[in-house]
């Protein structure tokens, strides 16, 4: 039986603001895992701490609403044990980018097989609008008390730097492209990262749905609104490492984070770097455990009617006086 | 020159010091497994300094033939190839004692080592002055003489120059890593312990490359063959002895290690830090394992960015059904502390194998202390049940460790099982593991769930719910750090809260109800003085117990392993029959003592404590406790022996 969009909603009550950008992101996820039509059981949603922690419990798989800042870790453990999940880890900005930036960094050196979405509204939303580490200098949201005072955080230079192989960006507004995206992170062979732009309503009043859209950037021919958003599909870049030779490697990591520091009148979505020459970490665990893939931790049998199957008697003749 | 309270029958304290980095490990090594292959019971620890190359490092090994379980005041023999073993342990040779020590170091003065702590140096010379002595190495082996200790010198650098000319190999003349294999040898020689001993144990300790262990046999039996023929014969004489059937020699962290390897544990996940790490690489060393009647299994063993998701990745393991595991000492424990709280509200079995070193803080980072107790009891968000366990050896580690993941599994909590440095840097001989004492209980956890209406946190009658994993068809559930209701999702309802307090809380009585009695206390003997302990102090306390009853003293031990929850009600019956109650810890304010006071609203009538870093020795404990008996002991007595 074929599972529906349906099938991968709970029937939790959604307490997100109205307008709130996490919707987009819950739908697309839900219409990602109906497409792929994963089985539900064999699909793990691990997220952090805020508003966005709470997607775990909209989705009807397997769900691990973890700790601020450690879902990455909870995740990455789940995923080595039993490589045969399909993980995908959400979080927001502070989340992934403040309190759990090392372990961002960390999961990136790793490269194991799963997926990244962060929520990425510049601001702390359910501690009431503080400034996030993607808020740009000087900035001053509606609940700030004076204007921010730190550089913020490129999401994608930053992936790309701790050795991500695989960074995109979406709209929550654009569940089309974001489904999409969501579709090529999961399907991708090693650490895959979706930073979404995900306007909150209630406490970034910059960068708004109105913001993206241009609203204020009406042309003077068309006399329409010119959206800041545009798609890297729609160009000509090509995101994807094709040989495994430094110059080239070089090449489509620095293009992809010169792309991502374009901003305010031209914002591009999309996949800006996909390279699955580097080996995933399950495939670097085979390289010293050869049967790691058919037989993880996860499923290996450790007793018989409760005794164990474990020899430890040719490691204890070894210490054998 | 110290006097011994007391002289087994044969009892034999050996020690070598070296700045870090010479080898001193490896030389005690070779001692070790020479006499535990004579049929000598051993028990060796590791003394070392925050240092990577040159601070001072000893190993002493003591020596018995009967059953021995730490270490003992005083060293029969020293051997030194730098002056500051001699200066740092020269006045602890017993009086008949010996030092073996490297000639060319006897001009060198105090001042001259760089290494010293300044404290030391002023105390060092305050007694050589008093006693009229020049600040050299010349002058406090003057006193170590006068003081009835015979000393051996021979230089070891013309050693070298003998061998290199005798091999032909001028390399070898400036080889001054080899002063450790040429230091124990002497030693054996002058012990007159079979040469053939010697040769075997140093093949094996350097089995990875034959020409190095050609190299140090060679230099081995040149510097056994000098002292034969060129030290003075000694009265000792060590018989062979029959080698009891089974026995191992091993470092005090195989114990953990190898536990989890039966036990099933099939990840570890763990951030570098002493002394906890050495159990980690013993794990990932012995990755692949050897599996009956199946395909070759393996244990994950990573290393992570810090102790935060060290803990996260072995609950996200345990979630996949999977026993799981971290290992660590003090300052990673307390950055685990949410994560801890995560795994106690969503019940999630999980296993921190706690090594203990000396706090506050990064305090004395690689000496012993059992000053974390009440913290793995304490440390936590919230009200949450967790089980705390401690094992007093290595034997009983290797057991513990499979019941603990049994308790993770049985009653759904995170467990923390309490070690410490002094386990971890001893070296022992020790009964053979025996596997087949071993069972595997994995409670509720399911296999297959048939129905689709199952439910993580269902209520109960013994308020342990059936649990699923991650993949498990039917087996979806949610967890979250939020309270939850049945299914796992977020619930702030007063009453659903209720519910699932006690739910989890009530555990804590389920768990000294099932727990057999003699998991939770062990009582090792019966008297009107009765001692109460935790963790390793369980050696030097059996071993005073022992010189005591020599004596005619009966003094009663009981040993708290189960901590958490306290199990008050039995440790009440323990003590009924006993008039004085002796908490011994190795810490400042008696934490175990602080548990006895809250739950059985009793203080212990004495504390003995000692919190240098250095471990307790059955000597000074013997000392104490005849205080005690003897009615001239403070209530709280502090010990200190140890360099």
């Amino acid at each position: 039986m074929a599972l529906k969009i349906g099938d991968y909603k709970t029937d939790v009550h959604n307490d997100w603001c109205p307008g709130c950008g996490d919707f987009g992101i819950v739908n697309s996820i839900q219409m990602a895992l109906a497409e792929m039509e994963i089985p539900r059981h064999q699909t793990a949603i691990f997220s952090g701490i805020g508003c966005s922690g709470k997607t775990s419990h909209f989705i009807n798989v397997f769900g691990v609403h973890t700790l601020h800042g450690r879902v990455l870790t909870f995740a990455q453990g789940a995923k080595i044990s039993n490589p045969n999940l399909k993980i995908i880890a959400v979080g927001g900005d502070g989340d992934g980018l403040g309190i759990g930036a090392g372990h961002f960094v960390a999961a990136g050196r790793r490269n194991v097989d799963m997926t990244y979405i962060i929520f990425d509204n510049a601001v702390y939303g359910l501690t009431k609008g503080q400034a996030s580490p993607t808020l740009k200098l000087g900035e001053k949201t509606k609940s700030l008390p004076t204007p921010n005072t730190n550089y913020n955080v490129n999401p994608i230079g930053l992936a790309i730097a701790s050795g991500f192989t695989f960074a995109a960006r979406g709209y929550s507004y654009d569940i089309r492209q974001l489904k999409d995206l969501i579709i090529a992170a999961v399907n991708h062979k090693g650490l895959a990262f979706v930073d979404v732009l995900q306007p909150c309503p209630t406490y970034n009043d910059i960068n708004t749905k109105d913001w993206f859209s241009g609203v204020d950037r009406i042309d003077e021919t068309t006399k329409k609104a010119m959206p800041r958003i545009y798609k890297l599909e729609d160009t000509d870049y090509d995101p994807v490492v094709h040989y495994s030779d430094e110059t080239e490697l070089n090449q489509k990591k620095t293009q992809a984070i010169v792309r991502s520091l374009e901003w305010d009148t031209k914002i591009p979505t999309g996949i800006f770097y996909k390279n699955e020459l580097i080996t995933p970490y399950t495939r670097r665990l085979t390289d010293k455990i050869p049967n790691y893939i058919e037989n993880p931790s996860a499923l290996q049998n450790i007793s018989k009617n409760n005794v164990p199957i474990t020899k430890i008697d040719q490691i204890l003749d070894s210490y054998k006086v | 020159m110290q006097q011994r309270g007391h002289e087994m029958v044969t009892d034999f304290t050996w020690m070598i010091g070296g700045p870090q980095g010479s080898g001193v490990e490896t030389a005690a090594n070779i001692f070790s497994q020479v006499f535990s292959k004579m049929g000598y019971q051993i028990f060796g620890k590791r003394e070392y300094y925050s240092n990577i190359k040159g601070e001072h490092s000893y190993f002493a090994v003591r020596v018995s033939e009967k059953q021995i379980r730490s270490s003992i005041k005083g060293t029969n023999m020293l051997i030194a190839f730098d002056a500051e073993t001699i200066f740092r342990h020269a006045d602890d040779v017993l009086e008949n004692g010996i030092i073996i020590y490297d000639s060319t170091l006897e001009n060198v003065k105090v001042s001259d080592v760089i290494t010293f702590d300044n404290d030391f140096k002023e105390r060092l010379g305050n007694l050589l002055k008093s006693k009229n002595k020049e600040d050299t190495v010349k002058g406090i082996l003057e006193l170590a003489s006068e003081n009835g200790t015979s000393i051996h010198s021979v230089s070891f650098r013309s050693l070298l120059a003998e061998l290199s000319e005798k091999l032909e190999n001028p390399r070898i003349k400036n080889m001054s890593r080899m002063f450790n294999v040429l230091g124990v040898s002497l030693s054996l020689g002058l012990l007159m312990i079979p040469s053939e001993k010697l040769t075997e144990s140093v093949n094996s300790i350097f089995s990875k490359k034959k020409s190095i262990a050609e190299m140090n046999v060679s230099a081995a039996n040149f510097a056994y063959n000098y002292a034969t023929a060129k030290f003075e014969n000694i009265e000792l004489k060590f018989e062979e002895k029959e080698i009891e059937e089974n026995t191992l020699l091993l470092q005090g962290y195989y114990g953990t290690a190898l536990g989890k390897i039966i036990a099933g544990c099939r990840f570890q996940s763990y951030y570098p830090i002493t002394p906890a790490t050495d159990e980690s690489n013993f794990l990932e060393t012995n990755e692949i394992l050897e599996i009956n009647e199946d395909r070759p299994g393996s244990t994950l063993v990573i290393q992570t960015e810090d102790e935060i998701s060290a803990i996260g990745m072995a609950i996200g393991s345990s979630l996949t059904g999977v026993r799981s595991a971290t290992c660590t000492s003090g300052p990673g424990f307390v950055l685990m502390i949410e994560c801890l709280s995560w795994a106690g509200i969503n019940e999630v079995p999980v296993v921190i194998t706690f090594y203990q070193r000396s706090g506050p803080s990064t305090g004395l980072p690689t000496r012993h202390g059992q000053d974390d107790l009440l913290c793995a009891i304490n440390s936590g968000v919230g009200e949450f049940p967790r089980i705390v366990y401690a094992s007093g050896n290595v034997l009983d580690s290797f057991y513990d460790t499979t019941q603990v993941f049994n308790y993770a599994d049985v009653f759904q909590v995170p467990v923390i099982h309490m070690m410490d440095k002094f386990i971890a840097s001893s070296v022992t001989t020790c009964q053979r593991f025996d596997e087949t004492k071993v069972n595997i209980d994995r409670g509720k956890l399911l296999d297959e769930i048939s129905s689709d209406n199952y439910r993580r946190f269902e209520h109960t009658i013994d308020g342990l719910s059936p649990r699923s994993k991650l993949g498990l068809e039917n087996g979806i559930f949610w967890n979250t750090g939020d309270e939850s209701d049945i299914q796992g999702h977020i619930s702030e309802d007063p009453v659903n809260r209720i519910q699932m307090m006690d739910k989890r809380q009530s555990r804590l009585d389920y768990i000294l109800e099932k727990i057999p009695e003699s998991e939770q206390i062990i009582k090792h003997s019966e008297g009107d003085f009765c001692i109460v302990s935790w963790g390793s102090t369980q050696g030097p306390v059996l071993d005073a117990i022992e010189m005591l009853k020599n004596e005619g003293i009966s003094i009663g031990f009981v040993e708290v392993k189960l901590l958490q929850p306290f199990p008050k009600e039995l440790l009440k019956k323990l003590f009924s029959n006993s008039k004085t109650i002796i908490d011994i810890e190795a810490n400042y304010t008696g934490q175990l003592g602080s548990l006895i006071r809250q739950n059985l609203e009793k203080d212990p009538d004495y504390y003995i404590l000692k919190f240098t870093g250095r471990p307790m020795t059955c000597t000074e404990l013997y000392d104490t406790l005849k205080k005690i008996v003897n009615g001239t002991a403070e209530k709280r007595e502090v010990l200190t022996y140890g360099a």
